[in-house]
């Protein structure tokens, strides 16, 4: 097994001294669904953003510490950020579809980074919107508005929009906090599917959901990381008590 | 059983419904108030105007000192009067809105800038025209022309474009700019496909209420481009040209004699070409909030 991601004392504080993080020391696996639980405020989303330097656009004060993906130190001011970001894609807790039409949202990343040969893009979308499997679902009103989907359907889209991208590393943040069960269970069954290709980094939004589908776990407390492990684990034999504490419901 | 409340405890009720009722008349009778007088001064305007409207009066050169005759100089000077400020304040004002909205950085001189560009819209009219005066007709030598009344009405127009066009990028979800970064957009391309997009209906709404400004203004033109009495069309942007709210002042103070259905046909003339510009605003702004999904 390989570390895709390695950070190393990494700390980052907001200029408004909010969700913090401090010296997060975490080695995630390639491959794998690794999930981040914990207590809401603890840091998960803006470590999260970490990868792919999506922090750059908020107001932060400091970070110090080391990021390394596939031994590239991402830190770096002279990385190429558009690049970095086109490897690693992000699904947001809310679906947010950009305000254009359901084949132009998946397309969108791609004709930015270049892509102009229709049939390219074409079969791009179409593959992108298969594995998010949104595809039978929408295939017949490929022009409408994306915001005429269902929350789910925009989750989904969402995702495939990431895909289209062929990315190494998908982040996705507390992705169904938005969505029924149903929807939920969807968007599950694709995660586990994409595995196989891609490192998944997931903030679910519960604990249950890391028990249903990650294979690694990582529980944050007040932007320190207390315990990384197996999903086994992690729900069966914590070693540190406050992950007892939150797994067995005591706190949260 | 319980006693229905006595009379004593309805009455402070009934009175707050009067009062309730005294409040919605006032209120009610004050908001149409406020739609009399501009109903008023159209009706006045027609009825006085209308009946000197015809295809002569649109079309023909003023005769006989502008008391007979038509308006054509003045409506072609107006028209070129507002192309001209559109082409100088519309890029210039949207950049500016743009630069102010997604790439400055909040520090003293953003906003150093934005207090000039509040100050600069508080400016009386007829200082622009003193500054066009000096600036563009003498210093730069552009003489009384086109070029330097539309130069001098484009910076009387700014403030009013770049604030508007301002508020309707900042309308713009946050949310949608954090999406397309994190797909790999760079700033620019962002702007360019999402934000200015969703932003045109209120950038159109700002470019119209600036050049409908400056389209009516009498002082900056005064001694910047317009001509008291020129009986033929501009040739070139360097001409001096008639315009509608200029000729409307002439033909109102200084020519003896004027017939009034004359002045209140310019007039009218003049209202309609506003409202006019008013009304393809309206429709190139419900076409593009028909686009707009969120």
């Amino acid at each position: 097994m390989t570390d895709k991601i390695i950070v190393e004392n990494f700390s980052l504080t907001y200029s408004d001294g909010t969700e913090s993080l401090f010296d997060v020391d975490i080695h995630i696996p390639g491959n794998k669904i690794t999930a981040l639980i914990g207590p809401a405020g603890g840091g998960k989303s803006t470590f999260l953003r970490i990868f792919n330097r999506l922090n750059d656009l908020a107001d932060v004060r400091e970070v110090r510490g080391n990021v390394l993906i596939d031994d590239v130190d991402i830190l770096d001011p002279e990385l190429d950020v558009i690049a970095l970001r086109r490897k690693i894609g992000i699904v947001f807790s809310r679906p947010l579809p950009l305000p254009l039409t359901i084949y132009q949202n998946v397309s969108y990343g791609l004709e930015i980074a270049g892509e102009r040969n229709k049939n390219k893009l074409n079969a791009g979308v179409e593959h992108a919107l298969q594995m998010a499997e949104l595809w039978e679902e929408v295939k017949g009103r490929l022009f409408d508005s994306a915001y005429s989907l269902s929350g789910g359907q925009q989750q989904r889209l969402c995702l495939a929009r990431t895909l289209a991208l062929e990315p190494e590393i998908i982040l996705l943040d507390e992705p169904t906090s938005a969505l029924d069960p149903v929807a939920t269970a969807k968007i599950e069954s694709s995660l586990s599917e994409l595995k196989n290709q891609y490192t998944i980094i997931i903030a679910p939004h519960n604990t249950q959901q890391a028990g249903r589908i990650a294979d690694y776990v990582a529980f944050f407390l007040q932007g320190r990381m207390i315990e990384f492990s197996s999903v086994e684990n992690i729900f069966t034999r914590p070693v540190d008590e406050r992950t007892q504490d939150y797994i067995s419901g005591k706190f949260g | 059983m319980t006693k229905i409340p006595a009379s004593g405890n309805a009455s402070p009720v009934l009175k707050q419904l009067i009062f309730q009722q005294i409040g919605f008349s006032v209120v009610t009778a004050l908001a149409i108030l406020t739609v009399l007088p501009i109903i008023a001064v159209l009706v006045y305007i027609i009825y006085l105007g209308a009946p000197a409207i015809s295809w002569e009066f649109l079309t023909a050169m003023p005769q006989n000192g502008m008391r007979s005759g038509g308006i054509w100089p003045a409506i072609v000077g107006t028209f070129y009067l507002t192309l001209g400020t559109a082409i100088f304040s519309v890029p210039l004002g949207v950049a500016s809105a743009i630069y102010l909205s997604e790439y400055a950085p909040e520090n003293r001189l953003t906003r150093l800038i934005r207090l000039a560009i509040i100050n600069l819209a508080g400016v009386p009219s007829v200082v622009y025209g003193l500054f066009g005066l000096g600036l563009f007709v003498i210093f730069l030598n552009f003489g009384t022309s086109i070029l330097s009344a539309s130069l001098t009405l484009s910076i009387m127009t700014l403030p009013v474009i770049i604030s508007t066009t301002e508020e309707a990028l900042r309308a713009v979800p946050q949310s949608f700019r954090v999406v397309s970064v994190s797909l790999g957009a760079t700033k620019w391309q962002t702007i360019r496909r999402i934000v200015l997009p969703q932003s045109t209906a209120g950038i159109l709404t700002g470019v119209v209420l600036g050049l409908e400004r400056a389209a009516g203004e009498t002082a900056p033109i005064l001694f910047t481009g317009a001509a008291f009495f020129l009986p033929r069309l501009p040739n070139s942007p360097l001409d001096a040209t008639m315009a509608l709210p200029y000729h409307l002042f002439v033909i109102s103070t200084q020519v003896p004699g004027m017939p009034i259905q004359i002045q209140y046909g310019t007039v009218l003339v003049l209202v309609a070409f506003v409202v006019l510009m008013n009304i393809i605003a309206t429709i190139l702004r419900s076409r593009a909030r028909a686009r707009r999904s969120w």
